[in-house]
């Protein structure tokens, strides 16, 4: 396989998706502030997107489907932004902290 | 085929390798970067690598789609967050996460090369025959007929999310 012609292979694709998941994963685990946290799940999300549009570009017999479900995703994940630093801003107003170490309100 | 590099299509595989780099890089930085809002910058960036990618999946308009609303729109708001709750940007406090370091980088890197070994080693078979050609009229005319539910439906939860945001952000104010 040649490497100026990694654009047309299918794996090239789900390789960096599996990246980008195993990336976004990490950040998620390793992160201690809540946007932090934040930033790893639209890691993950990317690396999803780009393994549907991989799909739907090699396989898929209609291929508007994966186009369409990644606009989807990409609609979703900007809901869960602002939701999630909504929640984050009023976290921050009655802890004066974001950090996930020290919100132990509920911790038994 | 075998694109030499002086040739369009060897330049094309190039910038096809830059694209790789910058996604990876970005993502890198995104997770490890001290300062949250050097990992906004990171996240940035790597979505402009993932945009590139897109673009070679002959799918312009999502890699359009990309660049509004993630690079224009989600890092823009994370900026905000950051300015609005990031109180001790260097602080590096004593009670370390204990599924961060080796761990967490084990675990990862696991995932990662299991997706890895299972995307090489299953043998993809291609649809023998293709409706259309996923231009973005296509895509348009799909999206307002066959999908024309799930996109009112989006509509709505985007909605829901704007009024939720607000009310969220409301609570705990003082009236005045």
């Amino acid at each position: 396989m040649n490497i100026l012609d990694l654009s047309n292979h299918l794996q090239t694709y789900l390789v960096i998706g599996a990246v980008l998941f195993g990336i976004g994963f990490y950040g998620l685990l390793q992160r201690q502030t809540l946007i932090g946290m934040l930033i790893s799940a639209e890691l993950i999300l990317s690396g999803a997107s780009v393994n549907f549009m991989a799909f739907n570009r090699f396989l898929a017999p209609d291929p508007t489907v994966g186009q369409i479900f990644t606009l989807f995703i990409m609609a979703i994940a900007a809901a869960e932004a602002a939701i999630a630093l909504s929640i984050v801003l009023a976290v921050y107003r009655n802890y004066k902290t974001i950090d996930a170490m020290e919100i132990t309100d509920l911790k038994g | 085929m075998h694109p030499v590099i002086n040739s369009a299509e060897g330049l094309a595989g190039v910038v096809f390798l830059v694209t790789l780099l910058t996604t990876a890089a970005g993502a890198l930085i995104a997770t490890t970067a001290v300062r949250t809002i050097r990992a906004v910058a990171g996240l940035a960036l790597c979505f402009i690598g993932v945009a590139g990618i897109y673009y070679f999946l002959q799918s312009p308009f999502v890699a359009l789609m990309e660049m509004l609303i993630y690079v224009g729109a989600v890092c823009v708001v994370l900026v905000f967050a950051v300015m609005l709750a990031e109180p001790h940007p260097e602080k590096q406090v004593g009670n370390i996460n204990p599924l961060g370091g080796p761990l967490g980088l084990g675990v990862g890197a696991l995932l990662a090369w299991a997706l890895i070994a299972l995307g090489r080693q299953t043998v993809w078979t291609a649809a023998p025959t293709r409706l259309n050609d996923g231009s973005m009229p296509e895509l348009g005319h799909a999206l307002l007929t066959t999908y024309s539910m799930v996109f009112e439906l989006v509509s709505v939860v985007l909605l829901v999310a704007i009024i939720g945001a607000l009310v969220l952000g409301r609570a705990g104010r003082s009236k005045a």
